[in-house]
């Protein structure tokens, strides 16, 4: 059973999807506002199309929008009806794993940062032997900055481990 | 070059040792990465996309092929055991499948998925390699007026026909288009929705947006929905089938193939209806004394046909990719990258300029073919312990690759910026059931159809009537135009006359 409250929420969360493609719709019809007319002669300049492409995601956006207004549609989502509650505590942590290894990666490295990541997201996930997922999570980290400049070629940027390797 | 001679010439060059070894690291990585739940061949290509830089054409697509048709096996196993489909294509498999393996018959359900995604395998195979040519002279004669009403074709069949949902379709794909859009226009030089960021000037790139939604934003929708718990993973038993199996499986793998090439080869591919179609036909073909299984106890029929139909789309959808240029899938899409980063572009002339490279190409399909099949079933043990990694470990594994991949890309921080971003917002297109696919599509083909449209109105002198005074590109409008509004008259009108 869900609670009766969920499925009263429902179209209101429908009516911030509809609401957001407006949005998006909006900022791109502005992006394509912006675009300074080209000095350079073309048939179709670079105006028209992104200018199509805001229009149609606004006019998408309120058909949405109308369609949630009317009683939405994820509440006969047989996934979300079948959901557990949102668990904030996962996504919290999860989260703090994403900001870390966007605060961290140019100043310690992919390894470092990769790793702290690694520890949070485990935890995020239910995992209760954080030691045991730093050395796994290291391991890991390391495999794939390994394999990816070595093997790939690819530069992954300097950090405190990397310079030692 | 005619089909025999060219596949002597594909088989020559893909026979290499080193060109075999590129196949079987292609298999075993995309069963192996396949079997994982939630992630699949649009995102393995996607990350291995750096292999461009360092090896030559030839090997990098031997090794996606394998990938490719890899992955699709890989997911066959996950469905079944673990009942948790890893692309819309394996729903249908699940469905009967982890029935059959609910009552100790996951056996022969993996072999009748594995030795149906073989048949599957080598009539879609043949079909490209036999099909591809005829369509490349056909494509031929096609301006770029003619591509463009195509692409708008693809972009409704893609996102309005397939799916819950016209309009989520729909807004799935303006998103991918408006990513498209980013960066400097190739045309008068001016950057386009770049809000001032310098970083933004060469564009989204697509590693990064297909790598947000299919790795970044699924690992976060199933943390916003995790509950402490384990997954029950069925045992795989013996793998064996029955002289009563595979009388029963047999049919339904030649029609379930037969069935899923042509619905790839449309620019319509997808392969829900094909593995949808074949499921119920199989459920209406079957022997009176079986038609109990189907839904109770699992039916094998439900398992060998869907999965046929699933792999045959599969292989067919390359066909408009190596052909028209068109990508119908989100693979399609990101190989169809891969070769951009080479500087070739797939399209009907690629059969001509780069021949040795398509026919190695298609060679390499048979070749991953068969190795699948060897390679498959002795092991589906080492298989099913892949899906005993704990989803913790699992999913800060899959968001560590998620990250080196992306950050490999121009070593930026705004490019982890995006990544999680639009990650969030791929988690929110999850819990509202927007689908995925035709955001790459969109950011793939919408920058091509927009060049297409100008070189068409260029020709024309400005005059927008060119997209309908041409008969083969009023025709192509007229189809994509029943594909959108065909389905709700019909139901408009068959509400009032109930």
């Amino acid at each position: 059973m869900t609670p009766p409250s969920r499925t009263e929420g429902t179209p209101r969360a429908d009516l911030g999807a509809g609401l957001f493609v407006v949005l998006l719709g909006l900022v791109t019809l502005y992006a394509a506002w912006a675009i300074p007319e080209s000095p350079l002669y073309a048939q179709v300049g670079a105006k028209p199309i992104p200018t199509l492409v805001g229009a149609i995601l606004v006019i998408l956006g309120l058909a949405l929008s109308a369609t949630a207004l009317r009683g939405g549609w994820s509440g006969g989502l047989e996934e979300e009806m079948a959901a557990p509650p949102v668990n904030w505590r996962a996504l919290a942590l999860l989260g703090a794993g994403l900001l870390v290894q966007i605060a961290l990666i140019d100043a310690l490295g992919f390894v470092v940062a990769a790793t702290i990541q690694y520890v949070l997201v485990c935890a995020a996930f239910g995992s209760r032997r954080p030691l045991r997922d730093l050395a796994i999570g290291a391991a890991v980290t390391l495999g794939a900055y390994l394999a990816f400049s070595r093997l790939l070629g690819v530069n992954i940027g300097a950090g405190v481990l990397e310079g030692i390797l | 070059m005619d089909v025999i001679s060219g596949l002597a010439l594909g088989f020559g060059n893909a026979l290499t040792p080193i060109n075999l070894g590129w196949a079987l690291l292609g298999c075993f990585l995309g069963t192996a990465i396949g079997v994982l739940p939630g992630i699949g061949p649009a995102l393995t290509i996607a990350l291995l996309l750096p292999v461009t830089f360092k090896v030559e054409a030839t090997g990098a697509f031997i090794l996606f092929c394998g990938i490719f048709y890899g992955a699709m096996y890989g997911g066959s196993t996950t469905s079944i055991l673990l009942n948790t489909p890893g692309e819309s294509g394996s729903i249908i498999t699940a469905l009967e499948g982890a029935k059959m393996a609910r009552h100790g018959r996951a056996g022969p359900a993996l072999v009748t998925a594995a030795i149906g995604s073989f048949v599957a395998g080598t009539v879609g195979t043949l079909g490209i390699s036999f099909v591809g040519p005829v369509v490349v002279d056909l494509a031929l004669k096609l301006g770029p007026a003619e591509y463009f009403s195509l692409m708008v074709l693809c972009f409704v069949t893609v996102s309005a026909v397939l799916g819950g949902s016209a309009l989520r379709g729909l807004a799935s794909l303006g998103f991918g288009l408006m990513l498209g859009l980013v960066g400097i226009d190739l045309q008068t030089g001016q950057p386009r929705l770049t809000f001032g960021v310098p970083e933004l000037l060469d564009g989204v790139n697509v590693v990064l947006v297909a790598v947000a939604l299919f790795a970044v934003g699924e690992t976060m929708y199933l943390a916003w929905r995790h509950v402490e718990g384990k997954q029950e993973i069925r045992p795989v038993g013996r793998l064996w089938m029955s002289g009563s199996d595979w009388r029963r499986s047999i049919g339904p793998w030649l029609r379930g193939s037969f069935l899923g090439f042509p619905f790839g080869v449309l620019p319509a591919g997808g392969t829900e209806m094909p593995t949808m179609l074949s499921y119920y036909a199989e459920r209406k073909l079957v022997r009176p004394e079986h038609r109990d299984e189907f839904g109770t106890t699992g039916a094998i029929e439900g398992v060998a046909g869907p999965e046929a139909a699933n792999n045959a789309a599969a292989a067919g959808i390359l066909v408009p990719m190596l052909t028209l240029g068109l990508p119908t899938s989100a693979t399609a899409a990101i190989m169809l990258s891969a070769f951009q980063s080479y500087g070739i572009q797939p399209g009907p002339l690629l059969f001509t300029e780069q021949a040795p490279l398509v026919w190695t190409l298609i060679a390499s399909l048979y070749i991953a073919n068969v190795m699948l099949v060897v390679l498959n079933l002795p092991l589906v043990g080492l298989w099913a312990r892949i899906l005993k990694i704990p989803t913790p470990q699992l999913y800060a594994g899959i968001l560590v690759f998620a990250t080196i991949g992306t950050y490999g890309i121009s070593n930026s921080v705004i490019d982890l910026v995006l990544l999680y971003g639009i990650g969030i917002v791929a988690m929110f297109m999850r819990r509202f059931d927007f689908p995925t696919a035709p955001v790459v599509i969109g950011m793939i083909l919408g920058p091509m159809a927009e060049q297409a449209l100008r070189q068409a109105l260029t020709i024309s002198q400005g005059d927008w009537s060119t997209f309908v005074t041409r008969p083969i590109s009023l025709g192509i409008l007229l189809v994509a135009a029943l594909a959108l509004l065909g389905p709700r008259l019909w139901g408009a009108w068959r509400g009032r006359a109930a």
